[in-house]
């Protein structure tokens, strides 16, 4: 399909709002008359509360409340279930615990909520937190994943026998069986660590209920509006009509802002309800390092089994999973990591058996990536190793490997987060490879370039590392698309927006439909009275699920404009263009009317609407696939590293990214420079220090190492493109793609620096401390 | 993530400064550049009663030769002493010092005084100053006094200040001939502070042997480490690759004190700390022979 508008590299329409200052974020929403709120926080990480003493906090003037969970009553509850374990999976084992609103009885991680301060500024309402006197019993704390399995291990949850969040099992074939015809079976044991997604906004809440209205509008920095809507009405006994969400401009998500219904979503409108004054609440950094999810801190036994040649027969894998204190979104980030275990491999037998656990830690839900790192990284990792066991090319063994482009769709016969049958789409790997190698100039490197560097002292790599990402799934999202009387277009959808370029993006695609500029195109992302059914931003879905339901809406207006059309100018539709905003004959470009005209037409003041038909050049649609689509990118690194300082410098970074058809390729690339610095930080910098009483020792980020421009290589990006079967846009995700491998590249690409080392890399993140105690560790042992 | 309540002042001479400190005693801290002194109070990790802020304070800000070296005031903002071409020409260790220490937008705020008086033991300005023998002019409403940087730095954030006391000051002598000078640090990025550092400085003589050296470290004990040992090794001899390994080693092993914390062990930060005083002393004393 060739397209006018779709694929352009069409400069991002909300920039100039944004770059002036312009663009609404919470932070910048003021009302009259409006409260502030600070949070009294516990400091442990597991401790009975034994008493709280408000009563100085509420002495200071200025302040207007002090709310604890005895004050809530019957109101007071855990947050909803957001995601059940898949319902098709059997004997699955899974303790549903949510956070709450305020801490009853006993805290289950640091940064949980005792205590609410409302008062007239944000400094009044801190100064009254620091005069709340608590009284605690430490509890020791639950840190580590497979301690906390033991018999008589401390219990984060009294009310459960056992800190096993989950367990089950998914199987493939026999890998029993494969293993005994296996020529080389290896297995490692992988750790990978916890990090932040450390969005450069925090959250932020403004809540503010209308008593005469009987109205509550809340502003939340959120991915998620509609289900936070639903919610809260559920929760407040409001109807949904009641309630408006909105996310306006959100200074990243990253996954921790999805429908997490955190503590202070629930209370925060709970108490403008009791005050009838609008509350706000802006988080800040430290709170963000207690307070918001992370992700990624797992243990994995991982067996391969291969012939002599490199084919793999099979992998097993045991693995635990750190869910933190709760786990209200269910087996979401495992179930990727065990769907992407097997990478883009046509593996017949796979066996994986997923332990998840509770500990005194910050909340795990998904973050940019979402548990698909984890299943490249070891799957990766194995095969660097098994190449290097079997003597081959590790490029080779890749090859060997991938699923063929005839083999698609390719039924995993899994299930996957989306509780549907792990398929992949469509793909076309080994061409997408051979272009990475090539970027990178891979032969060349080997044979003479990284020769030459050692021989001048220096220590230079390469890695190169595939990846799939599962993306684009369901439930679904819907938009509304109008032609106003002006001529320009109204459009909205339920997703919101936290830096996707949704407004540019689906601008783009009804400017395709309708023939308009794109500057013509107004659209709304994220609040709820303008679009109210959907579910969110996340999973890499924008682009596809709201994308195209943006086209179908968008295509259903341009059917409405045609008919219109063709009764005006008295022409046939197939004989009608739309181009500039107007409808015309195709060879008398005399004859023609403008889309405004029509609208006009459409929506007549006098005369009625005909049985059957409705006012307007609008339409609304929904779109929900029945599986996702599948991606499918490369990353390749060089990398020096001095093995003195043990400092590491990437002097090269390529990536061939295959995302379907691209609606706009600055977007596609802006994503990916985006998620390969979060993959960086994976990688090098970025770990949360959780110590032996569950204590964060980075709190802050001055220890809490996010790369930065200074930190980034240039990265040079090549787009391949195998549309989705399965969506009319042929869109794939490629919001969390930039993440996904990077540790990976950068495991293989240091070992490749170090060969003489003959290093062996199972962990991440890698500091220089780290790579030097390996290293001295290599030393003593030798 | 507010501060504590606190008095706020603007003083427009030191006079004035010197009045408010005299009242307010151990309750006042002055503001600078507030690069440090501000987020600490955001944590409400410290909660001065009375805050002396001397931005308003008008002729601070010079820098200038005096007699063999140069002189400069108190709020110097980084950026100005890394553009100046006095300090360039005049103390090139101190130029070169200049874009290591944290990022450009704390550099444009953030002031030479205010950084000494801080006395961070990670700060480069504290062990290059200490490195290049500076010395400190401090008022109170008593009067003046100089100090030398050896004396000056005292201990963890600690100087010779007393409540009442306020820098005014900073004086860094010209090296003599022959000298060479480096300093070399390692950061996990480049504005984080150094896991550690080094600052040399080398002198020779008209027979290329060693008249004098300094080593001091960053981010290795409470305040600057000076290793003096290392430097007795040094002192008299012909530089060699092997004196400078047996002085790195003597340096990194015997004489610093470094800390264990997230980003590095001691024992990562003792290795470290050995490469570094290598590649410090070989390039102090290329830049020492060659004259500069």
């Amino acid at each position: 399909m060739t397209y006018k508008v779709i694929g352009k590299r069409v400069k991002r329409v909300e920039d100039p709002r944004l770059l002036t200052g312009q663009a609404l974020f919470v932070g910048d929403v003021s009302l009259p008359g409006m409260l502030y709120a600070a949070f009294f926080r516990s400091d442990y990480a597991h401790a009975k509360v034994i008493s709280i003493d408000i009563s100085q906090a509420l002495e200071i003037p200025g302040v207007v409340g002090v709310y604890t969970a005895e004050d809530m009553g019957d109101d007071w509850e855990p947050g909803p279930p957001l995601v059940s374990p898949p319902p098709t999976l059997e004997n699955v084992v899974f303790n549903s615990r949510r956070q709450v609103p305020l801490v009853k009885g006993k805290v289950k991680h640091a940064g949980e909520i005792i205590a609410v301060v409302i008062a007239e500024s944000r400094y009044i309402a801190e100064d009254a937190a620091e005069e709340i006197l608590v009284e605690f019993e430490p509890l020791p704390a639950v840190v580590d994943l497979e301690k906390c399995l033991e018999p008589g291990s401390v219990l984060v949850h009294d009310d459960l026998d056992t800190n096993l969040a989950a367990h089950l099992i998914q199987n493939k074939g026999d890998y029993e069986g494969a293993r005994k015809e296996a020529d080389l079976v290896i297995s490692r044991r992988f750790h990978l660590d916890r990090g932040a997604a450390a969005a450069l906004e925090n959250r932020g809440i403004v809540a503010d209920w209308d008593e005469k209205n009987q109205h509550l509008t809340v502003w939340d920095a959120t991915q998620s509006p509609i289900p936070i809507r639903n919610g809260l009405a559920a929760r407040l006994g409001l109807r949904t009509h009641q309630v408006r969400v909105v996310a306006p401009f959100v200074g990243g998500g990253f996954g921790p802002k999805i429908m997490m219904f955190y503590a202070e979503e629930m209370v925060l409108p709970w108490i403008s309800m009791k005050l009838g004054k609008p509350i706000k609440w802006i988080e800040d950094r430290r709170e963000n390092f207690y307070a918001t999810t992370q992700e990624r801190e797992q243990i994995h036994d991982v067996e391969m089994a291969l012939s002599k040649e490199g084919h793999i027969l099979g992998i097993k894998q045991k693995f635990i999973h750190d869910t933190g204190a709760f786990n209200p979104y269910g087996l979401t980030t495992p179930l990727n990591t065990q769907s992407h275990s097997m990478g883009g491999y046509d593996v017949q037998n796979y066996y994986s058996d997923l332990t998840v656990v509770f500990t005194n830690k910050t909340i795990v839900t998904p973050v940019r990536g979402a548990g698909r790192p984890q299943g490249i990284y070891i799957v990766e990792r194995m095969l660097d190793i098994a190449a290097r066991e079997l003597e081959l090319d590790p490029m080779e063994v890749r090859r060997l490997n991938f699923i063929p482009p005839d083999a698609f769709p390719y039924d995993h016969e899994i299930i996957d987060q989306a509780f549907a049958t792990l398929i992949f789409d469509s793909g076309n790997y080994e061409p997408a490879f051979d272009k990475a190698l090539e970027m990178l100039g891979y032969e060349d490197f080997i044979k003479n370039e990284q020769p030459r560097l050692r021989a001048e002292g220096k220590y230079v790599g390469i890695g190169i590392v595939p990846f799939v990402e599962t993306t684009g799934v369901g439930p679904y999202e819907g938009a509304r698309v109008s032609v106003e009387p002006s001529g320009k277009i109204s459009a909205a959808t339920g997703v919101g927006t936290q830096g996707q370029s949704h407004m540019t993006a689906f601008a783009q695609v009804i400017a395709e439909q309708l023939g308009v500029e794109v500057s013509d195109v107004s659209m709304v992302t994220g609040d709820t009275a303008e679009f109210h059914w959907g579910t969110g931003t996340f999973a890499s879905r924008g682009a596809v699920v709201a994308g195209n339901a943006v086209n179908a809406a968008a295509g259903d207006v341009r059917l409405k404009v045609l008919k219109l059309a063709s009764k005006i100018l008295e022409t046939p539709e197939e004989e009608l263009v739309l181009e500039d905003g107007m409808v015309r004959v195709a060879d008398k470009p005399d004859q023609s009317i403008s889309l405004g005209e029509l609208a006009l037409l459409a929506n007549p003041l006098r005369g009625a609407v005909e049985p059957g038909t409705e006012p307007g050049l609008e339409s609304t649609k929904y779109f929900g696939p029945a599986f996702g689509a599948t991606a499918f990118g490369v990353h390749g690194m060089i990398l020096e590293v001095d093995p003195e300082t043990m400092m590491i410098n990437i002097r090269k970074y390529i990536t061939v990214e295959d995302c379907g058809t691209m609606i706009n390729p600055l977007v596609v690339e802006g994503q990916i420079h985006g998620g390969v610095s979060m993959g960086i930080g994976n990688a090098y910098y970025e770990k949360l220090h959780y110590d032996e009483n569950a204590q964060l020792l980075n709190a802050s980020l001055a220890d809490y190492l996010i790369p930065g421009s200074t930190e980034m290589p240039h990265i040079e990006v090549h787009h391949a493109n195998t549309p989705a079967p399965n969506n009319e846009l042929g869109t794939k995700g490629v919001g969390e793609a930039g993440a996904i491998p990077v540790p990976a590249v950068f495991a293989q690409a240091l070992e490749n620096a170090l060969h003489d080392y003959d290093l062996e890399i199972l962990e991440t993140p890698l500091s220089p401390n780290r790579l030097y105690e390996l290293l001295q560790k290599k030393e003593d042992n030798s | 993530m507010k501060p504590a309540p606190f008095e706020y002042y603007a003083p427009t001479s030191v006079s004035e400064v010197l009045e408010l400190l005299n009242e307010h005693g151990y309750d006042a801290k002055i503001l600078a550049g507030g690069q440090s002194l501000i987020p600490m109070m955001n944590f409400r990790l410290v909660q001065p009663a009375v805050l002396v802020d001397i931005n308003k304070i008008p002729n601070l800000s010079y820098i200038k030769t005096h007699e063999n070296g140069i002189r400069l005031g108190a709020m110097v903002r980084h950026t100005q002493a890394e553009r100046d071409s006095l300090i360039k020409e005049r103390v090139p260790l101190l130029h070169e010092t200049m874009p290591q220490i944290a990022t450009i937008q704390i550099r444009n705020r953030g002031t030479i005084g205010g950084s000494l008086a801080h006395a961070d033991a990670s700060a480069e300005l504290v062990a290059v100053t200490t490195a290049l023998e500076a010395r400190f002019k401090i008022q109170n409403l008593e009067g003046e006094r100089w100090v030398p940087a050896s004396e000056f730095f005292v201990g963890l954030l600690m100087t010779s200040l007393e409540p009442e006391d306020m820098l005014v000051e900073i004086e860094i002598p010209d090296l003599p001939a022959r000298s060479g000078w480096s300093l070399k640090e390692v950061a996990r990025r480049p504005h984080d502070f150094a896991l550690i550092g080094v600052a040399a400085v080398l002198t020779l003589d008209k027979k290329d042997r060693c008249q004098s050296a300094k080593l001091v470290y960053l981010s290795a004990g409470d305040g600057p480490l000076v290793a003096e040992e290392a430097a007795v090794l040094l002192q008299g001899q012909k530089i060699s690759e092997d004196l400078i390994i047996a002085a790195a080693e003597k340096a990194a092993t015997e004489e610093i004190d470094p800390g264990n914390d997230i980003h590095a062990t001691a024992d990562f930060r003792r290795h470290l700390a050995n490469v570094l005083t290598r590649r410090a002393l070989a390039e102090a004393y290329q830049r020492a022979k060659g004259g500069k």
